[in-house]
């Protein structure tokens, strides 16, 4: 196996890890740390496209991952601060008990 | 000056006024009122809509080294955007609540979120387009949350956030599969070489995820299960806006992504959105009979809304792009004022928010009574308003593409459609009981701002629906400048 088919199947592996853990998981904190880990795949996906694609001297993959990585912090900035908020009122992050709109 | 800059002016006048209110509420004494700061938000925005029209002197083409593009197309959205933006921005400022001390966040986080959607519209290279769309998502996200000191606005925010963010990382996977097929994140490059690709596996895959993506953020159907909760919990006048300006904004992203970016896989994507078009005009329009609270009814509507405009999609590119680009901005119109009215009606804290709660408005304040009854005819989609129009180029398009059966779905949905439509207008037009705690309401004040508001959108509708030419012609042309 080629190494870019070997990067591609553990970043595969690791959205799949994500993507289950995002949607198994009832603690918000812990549905967060599987978007991370589905974002963290795309971005172990560009790097190795980047470093064994055709043009590695161009370093678009690698801003690609750089600049995902500082959105990807922001974003998780805002959903720790909402968890808080969350938190503050009903004294739970599960999100079963969070739901109270129905219809 | 350098055409560059001329080229993402109103994104910059957009962040300039976002950073300018934030320094200014920073610096006003902590119990001061925060409201006067529209004085930098309107005109900040009115400034961006201006700048847009500036670039209409411009040629297309792009900038940045092919990262941003101006054209009729990102003219059309961003002049779009900013009317919404606009709108809200009044509708907030008389709807809020005085003593707030939050006010000057809203407004820095508004335009923020616009200049995010206006370089969304403008954005050719993927990596714009995904910081694009971060911006007016987490600002969105936040101002879902704002009413934070009742249950529902947290929940609303998180439930917004974590599916928001659920879908952004397949949008990103399937940016970083474009990426490994064609080399390239530049729209126009990976056009090209898609087109002369001859292993298209990761291609499609790429299509798919980044479809979910995209297709979260307008609502459609197997997506749009976090609308109503959001639209239940977020205050009224962000749900004006987040209903209309960020789903404008992604339907740009959805017709550049498939009419310019990989317009060859036509014969696998149509099919796909045939099917989703089709479900989210039933799923939406179903659940929506059975809604008894106003906000959640409206949010089931938009999803049938957003399905009647994917119909668009299943036109031939010409008349497909120019159709569902003026179904946005008759959704939009129409969308935004009926929230405009039912904010005034419930209230910022929601006192009344069920459809019984509606109960001889008409009678408690004629203005907007007949209003809503307004805004409900257009959504009906009854001629002489911007409803109608919409939905008939929308259908007309499918067909032209073939896709007669999804016109016949349509024009059915339509009809189910009006039946809750019509349920609403008929309370809000029955006598008050007698001796009910309704008679001694307060008739909701309507201020100048709201009332600007107000008059712009009923002016909108009005006129997409009585000479919609001028609006059709910037539509086509848009539609034009994206082939």
């Amino acid at each position: 196996m080629s190494p870019l088919s070997c990067y591609l199947l553990v970043a595969a592996l690791l959205f799949a890890v994500g993507l289950a853990g995002a949607l198994t998981r009832r603690n918000a904190i812990l549905v967060l740390i599987g978007i991370e880990l589905m974002l963290n795949a795309a971005n172990l996906n560009l790097i190795a496209f980047w470093r064994y694609g055709p043009h590695p001297e161009a370093l678009t993959g690698l801003m690609f991952a750089v600049f995902s990585i500082a959105v990807a912090a922001a974003e998780a900035a805002v959903g720790l601060g909402l968890v808080i908020s969350i938190y503050r009122h009903l004294r739970t992050v599960d999100l079963d008990e969070i739901s109270r709109m129905k219809g | 000056m350098n055409t560059d800059l001329l080229r993402i002016l109103p994104e910059t006048i957009l962040v300039v006024a976002g950073i300018l209110v934030m320094l200014i509420d920073a610096s006003l004494p902590p119990r001061a009122q925060r409201r006067g700061l529209i004085w930098v938000a309107a005109p900040g925005t009115m400034l961006a809509l201006w700048a847009s029209l500036i670039q209409l002197r411009l040629d297309p083409g792009t900038a940045f080294f092919g990262a941003v593009e101006t054209s009729p197309f990102t003219i059309f959205f961003h002049v779009l955007i900013c009317g919404i933006v606009l709108v809200a921005l009044l509708l907030a400022y008389d709807t809020l609540p005085r003593d707030s001390h939050h006010q000057g966040e809203f407004y820095a986080l508004v335009l923020f979120g616009a200049s995010g959607m206006c370089l969304l519209t403008g954005a050719v290279e993927l990596l714009v387009v995904f910081i694009a769309l971060e911006i007016s998502s987490i600002s969105t996200y936040i101002l879902a949350g704002y009413r934070k000191h009742t249950g529902k606005g947290p929940e609303a925010a998180i439930k917004y956030f974590l599916l928001g963010s659920f879908a952004t990382g397949f949008l990103l996977y399937g940016i970083a599969l474009i990426f490994g097929a064609t080399g390239s994140t530049q729209i126009y490059e990976v056009a090209h070489k898609a087109a002369s690709a001859q292993n298209h596996t990761f291609i499609v895959l790429a299509l798919m995820l980044m479809l979910v993506g995209i297709l979260f953020k307008v609502s459609a159907a197997p997506f749009h299960v976090w609308t109503p909760d959001v639209y239940e919990g977020a205050p009224s006048p962000v749900v004006a806006l987040l209903s209309t300006a960020p789903k404008a904004a992604a339907f740009a992203l959805l017709l550049r992504v498939l009419y310019q970016m990989l317009p060859d896989l036509r014969s696998l994507w149509m099919p796909l959105l045939w099917v989703i078009a089709a479900a989210s005009m039933t799923i939406g329009n179903l659940a929506a009979l059975r809604q008894q609270n106003v906000k959640r009814m409206l949010a089931y509507s938009s999803i049938a809304h957003a399905g009647y405009l994917l119909a668009a999609f299943a036109g031939l590119a010409d008349k497909g792009i120019a159709a569902a680009a003026f179904y946005i901005a008759a959704y939009a119109a129409m969308n935004v004022g009926i929230f405009a009215v039912v904010t005034l009606i419930s209230g910022y804290d929601e006192h009344l928010p069920l459809v019984a709660d509606f109960r001889g408005v008409l009678y408690r304040s004629p203005l907007l009574g007949s209003l809503l009854i307004f805004f409900l005819i257009s959504l009906i989609g009854i001629p002489f308003t911007g409803g109608f129009f919409g939905k008939f180029y929308s259908f007309s398009a499918a067909v032209g593409g073939g896709a007669v059966v999804l016109a016949i779905i349509g024009l059915l949905n339509s009809g189910v459609a009006a039946a809750y439509y019509v349920r609403l207008a008929v309370t809000v037009a029955q006598k008050p009981e007698n001796g009910m705690s309704q008679a001694a309401l307060p008739v909701p004040q309507i201020g100048v701002a709201v009332g600007a508001a107000l008059l712009f959108t009923v002016g909108a509708t009005l006129w997409l629906g009585i000479a919609p030419e001028p609006i059709l012609r910037a539509a086509e042309n848009a539609a034009h400048a994206l082939q």
